[in-house]
């Protein structure tokens, strides 16, 4: 790839368009030369679709929570980019412990300090793990 | 030593780029290709059966940690790893690096790392990094790349060296202990580029070298048959991912060895190396063709634009035309 071949299409999303990073090209004069790259239409596309993949699934998800058919774990750990199996290792759990706690019923009777694991894990308070979609509510109104 | 001494400069991939800036730090003027070189960083990998959020895994790298490890021995440069139970006695272990003033480069996850953009950040685990300071409580990191030093708060650092799921970076940190006056460039040259022919050339089995190409190829082939069309373009995005997004300097680690190449023919004086050079530069750019066909077949999943067995057609022709290369690389005389 020549230098002026390098693609300069931004990430424009997600603050992708922050990061220009180094690429290798060839120069006018044949020589390898490093330069910054703000990303390129195909690999933007690629990134684009990962992330809409894992929204789409977040706001299937989260119906499901509203809708009182799963607990908020399932939604903060897809919010959290993980899978069943990462979460029961930060748990350090049993994956069906924590498929178990996907139950709406299972979930309310949690010690408070499993609550608080899971916050700390999910980077959120409990207190925002516990009312799940009330501080949406309040925007609403 | 102090923080201040230490130079950020920006750089594709992050262990390459780890490994030029702390062998900068301690004097020893090398390129980000080079250090790529030495350390025999390019490989292809494909394993089906190693599925990350449900897609198959692919690299175009040799395993993490390797290139920093491959050149120290190359360039007889003493080092010190470490690997931690506890990221209480992690941290300690960092602050007291840091204290004694040798810049320490990390493993670790870019999930928790804020100064990242959000669009970059999954649960990667082998993403290197190096502290070379600290500013209150917070660290200093020179992430190699970014454009800037960034800071870190001791939460977020902790999270990410000790990172869960695979690999798990258990908090390895690494630092120079001590550098030969002089270096044999020509030498580790050499190795580099031996054991990079070996790695692409010799592995028995299908799914690691350049068969491993060739298997991705047949694999593709069969995605319309195998796979509904959303998955089949997330196996494709994750492909082009792995090759473009981010830390490859472009086509998935092809231009960066290039470029490694032509410094090593330069300096060599050996025209070989630079007409090698030239063909992996062209073996590149039909990398990125793959990678822009297969990004329009995602876009259009029902177009027949560029069918799947086309896009497996394009990937063989790389790896036939890098199964020759390394070839004619490795019956070179030394």
């Amino acid at each position: 790839m020549n230098v002026e071949e390098v693609p300069q299409d931004p990430k424009n999303f997600k603050e992708g368009e922050k990061l220009k990073k180094l690429m290798y090209a060839v120069g006018k004069d044949g020589k390898y030369t490093g330069i910054n790259s703000a990303g390129w239409e195909a690999e933007n596309f690629a990134t684009k679709q990962a992330w809409d993949d894992i929204d789409e699934e977040l706001a299937r998800i989260e119906a499901q929570v509203l809708a009182g058919e799963l607990s908020p774990i399932p939604y903060y750990m897809q919010k959290s980019l993980m899978d069943i199996a990462l979460l029961a290792k930060y748990m350090e759990k049993w994956e069906w412990q924590i498929k178990r706690h996907f139950k709406p019923s299972v979930f309310k009777e949690l010690e408070p300090a499993m609550l608080d694991e899971y916050a700390r894990i999910f980077n959120i308070t409990t207190d925002k793990l516990t009312h799940f979609g009330q501080d949406k509510k309040e925007n609403h109104q | 030593m102090s923080e201040h001494e230490f130079q950020h400069y920006q750089h594709a991939h992050c262990e390459s780029g780890v490994t030029a800036n702390l062998l900068r730090h301690e004097g020893i003027d090398i390129s980000e290709p080079m250090a790529f070189g030495i350390g025999a960083g390019l490989f292809f990998g494909h394993l089906p059966f190693l599925k990350i959020a449900g897609i198959p895994g692919t690299t175009y790298r040799i395993w993490p940690g390797a290139i920093f490890k491959r050149v120290a021995q190359r360039l007889d440069i003493k080092i010190q790893t470490q690997r931690f139970s506890y990221p209480a006695k992690g941290m300690k272990a960092l602050d007291d690096a840091l204290a004694a003033g040798k810049p320490t480069g990390m493993l670790g996850s870019v999930f928790y790392l804020p100064y990242l953009p959000e669009a970059f950040r999954f649960h990667f685990n082998a993403h290197n990094y190096v502290a070379y300071g600290k500013r209150g409580d917070q660290y200093l990191i020179s992430d190699p790349i970014i454009e800037e030093p960034a800071l870190i708060a001791p939460a977020d650092l902790v999270k990410s060296r000790f990172a869960k799921g695979t690999p798990e970076p258990k908090g390895f940190m690494y630092n120079i202990i001590s550098t030969p006056k002089t270096i044999n460039l020509a030498k580790a040259i050499e190795q580099g580029i031996k054991q990079t022919c070996f790695f692409m050339l010799s592995p028995p089995v299908p799914w690691f070298g350049n068969k491993a190409i060739f298997l991705l190829a047949d694999k593709i082939k069969d995605y319309p048959k195998k796979l509904e069309p959303r998955k089949a373009a997330l196996f494709l995005g994750n492909i082009i991912r792995m090759q473009e997004e981010i830390g490859t300097g472009g086509a998935g680690f092809r231009y960066l060895f290039a470029a490694f190449l032509q410094e090593a023919g330069t300096l060599l004086r050996r025209d070989d190396l630079l007409q090698f050079s030239t063909r992996l530069t062209k073996i590149g750019d039909d990398w990125r063709n793959f990678a822009y066909h297969a990004a329009r077949q995602m876009k259009d999943r029902k177009s027949d634009l560029v069918s799947y067995d086309d896009l497996s057609d394009l990937l063989k022709k790389c790896g036939q035309q890098e199964l020759e290369l390394f070839r004619e690389m490795k019956k070179m005389k030394w």
